[in-house]
């Protein structure tokens, strides 16, 4: 009812759009099996539009994926006398777990700073945006850091001019997903935009679940740890009395 | 051939794995430590989240001590008595371990105080492990025999017991005490503890060398298990993926590891203990003085 009620508030207050997207995933889900190393997702869509396309400015596509949000803590080591240790520490109260964005061209062609500022578009404003935190002055060199260390390790990217656009109609990417990937649902988004303003947004979802072997030990590790416990100790114990029987068996 | 890990939700190569358990193996059946000291730094190296590192290692010293012990007690090398009174006092130590880790994870300190005691405990055995055992090599290549110092303050204690298999009659006492020390180390820095009580049992409470190693493995058994559990309860950090692929190799290399063991002298053996444990120190106690290359560091908050 609620949602009704805002979906024709929506309606009312937003003009009838020029131009709108229609997107696809190549997979609505992402099964983390055992052998599982890294994944890639196809991204594809198509501009829907009621008028002849506008030549006038240039039609920029940008695709984003965030993973599920984290509660981190960022510590930074300080000499302290000859020795460095942990010293001041930043509570990062939400950090997504991946962030991708891939675009059509440079990315200040497309979106200008205030826009950008408004949809959180940029791995810097996307990351920046959820930490609301305390405990140090400087905090942006805490989170400089956060967005360094991720990017280096491919959890944070930002791919610029990735996005093919045909015809200013048809566009497709693809995102590399790393391999320690976090389970849990990755909010994809494609933007649209002309003249450095966002003209039509659209978000979709992909689920990223542990499947076979890998969902049975994760479930019994966290809703039996007692039985998950004695497993593990009975495997190691049957292992190395194993281990022993083979070698006697050998010696012999 | 890559695999992913479910605890630890990063994926591995398999057979990293099973050579870096039967590193640990090997070591652990030549020197009756069980390997913990090396495996949890490198873990942390090959990118295991450090909360899963220390709580699988511990399964996996089970297993690879497991292994190592049942050769010892074939050639009835183990002290039962003594390994049951170090075990009490290992649970309680463990149990205390474990208060004080979480005590001093709330003040936000305990990769310091990990790394500190590493140093400090590597630096001092290692180095007095190594100066004894060339003393004791010099005077064997002089022709005259090593007499081990058989009375010290220890032998005055009261609660005297006899333990057959050592040779020795001695107060409880000590290998309680002992016990305890190593137990609380096994919990706050994730290890069996046996590169401790190993150079005890021989410099404290006089034990012959040929009875410590299976002795400290029997006792490192229980220890560990008990920590496996604890943490895997509280913590739900144990990856068992992880702990087959480590085992696997561990066990393989345990018995090969007990089969160099006594092929080498004693004093040999001790040297080359010596000498790895002075080496793991140098490296802790270079990250520790040296700047770092990246000062910020990433840590998850609940969970890992």
């Amino acid at each position: 009812m609620l949602l009704r009620l805002l979906l024709v508030i929506f309606a009312v207050v937003t003009p009838a759009r020029a131009e709108e997207v229609v997107a696809g995933l190549s997979q609505k889900q992402i099964a983390i099996s055992t052998n599982f190393d890294g994944s890639e997702i196809l991204i594809f869509g198509a501009v829907k539009r009621e008028a002849a396309i506008a030549r006038d400015s240039q039609l920029g596509v940008i695709v984003t994926v965030a993973g599920p949000a984290q509660e981190l803590t960022v510590r930074r080591k300080e000499k302290w006398s000859a020795i460095w240790i942990n010293r001041d520490s930043l509570e990062v109260r939400s950090a997504p777990s991946f962030y991708a964005v891939a675009t059509t061209a440079p990315f200040d062609t497309l979106l200008t700073d205030e826009s950008d500022l408004v949809y959180l578009v940029s791995v810097d404003r996307a990351i920046h945006a959820g930490m609301a935190s305390e405990g140090v002055d400087d905090q942006n060199n805490f989170i400089d850091a956060l967005i360094r260390i991720r990017e280096a390790n491919d959890l944070y990217q930002s791919n610029e001019g990735t996005v093919t656009l045909t015809g200013d109609t048809l566009f497709n990417t693809s995102i590399k997903l790393p391999a320690n990937l976090v389970g849990g649902s990755y909010n994809v988004r494609f933007l649209l935009t002309r003249e450095g303003r966002v003209i039509s947004q659209y978000e979709t979802v992909i689920f990223v679940n542990k499947v076979g072997l890998e969902r049975f030990l994760y479930a019994l590790a966290h809703e039996k740890p007692t039985l998950y416990g004695l497993m593990s100790l009975a495997i190691a114990i049957a292992a190395g009395w194993g281990a022993s029987a083979v070698f006697r068996y050998i010696r012999a | 051939m890559q695999v992913y890990l479910p605890i630890a939700e990063v994926s591995v190569n398999a057979f990293l794995l099973l050579g870096l358990g039967g590193l640990i193996g090997v070591l652990s059946g030549m020197f009756g430590v069980g390997g913990g000291f090396l495996m949890t730094p490198l873990l942390f190296f090959i990118g295991i989240p450090p909360a899963v590192a220390v709580a699988t290692g511990a399964n996996q010293i089970v297993a690879s001590s497991f292994s190592a012990v049942l050769a010892h007690f074939k050639r009835r090398t183990v002290d039962l008595r003594m390994g049951i009174v170090l075990l009490i006092g290992g649970l309680v130590g463990a149990a205390l371990g474990v208060q004080l880790f979480n005590m001093l994870r709330a003040l936000g300190q305990v990769d310091l105080l990990v790394n500190l005691c590493y140093v400090l405990f590597l630096g001092v055995i290692g180095t007095l492990m190594f100066i004894e055992s060339l003393n004791a090599i010099f005077k064997s290549r002089s022709g005259k025999p090593a007499a081990r110092k058989r009375h010290n303050w220890v032998h005055n204690l009261p609660f005297k017991v006899k333990f057959r298999t050592s040779g020795l009659y001695i107060s409880v006492i000590p290998p309680l005490v002992v016990g305890v020390l190593v137990g609380v180390l096994a919990a706050v820095m994730g290890v069996g503890g046996g590169f401790i009580m190993v150079p005890a049992m021989i410099y404290l409470l006089g034990m012959p060398t040929k009875v410590v190693v299976g002795t400290s493995l029997f006792q490192i058994i229980f220890v560990t298990a008990f920590t496996t559990m604890l943490h895997a309860v509280t913590n739900y950090t144990v990856d068992v993926m992880l702990a087959v692929l480590l085992l696997i190799g561990g066990v393989i290399g345990a018995q090969f590891g007990t089969r160099i063991a006594v092929r080498l002298k004693a004093e040999q053996l001790r040297i080359l203990l010596a000498l790895m444990v002075m080496g793991v120190c140098g490296k802790l106690a270079f990250d520790l003085f040296a700047q770092p290359s990246e000062l910020y560091s990433i840590a998850a908050v609940g969970g890992h």
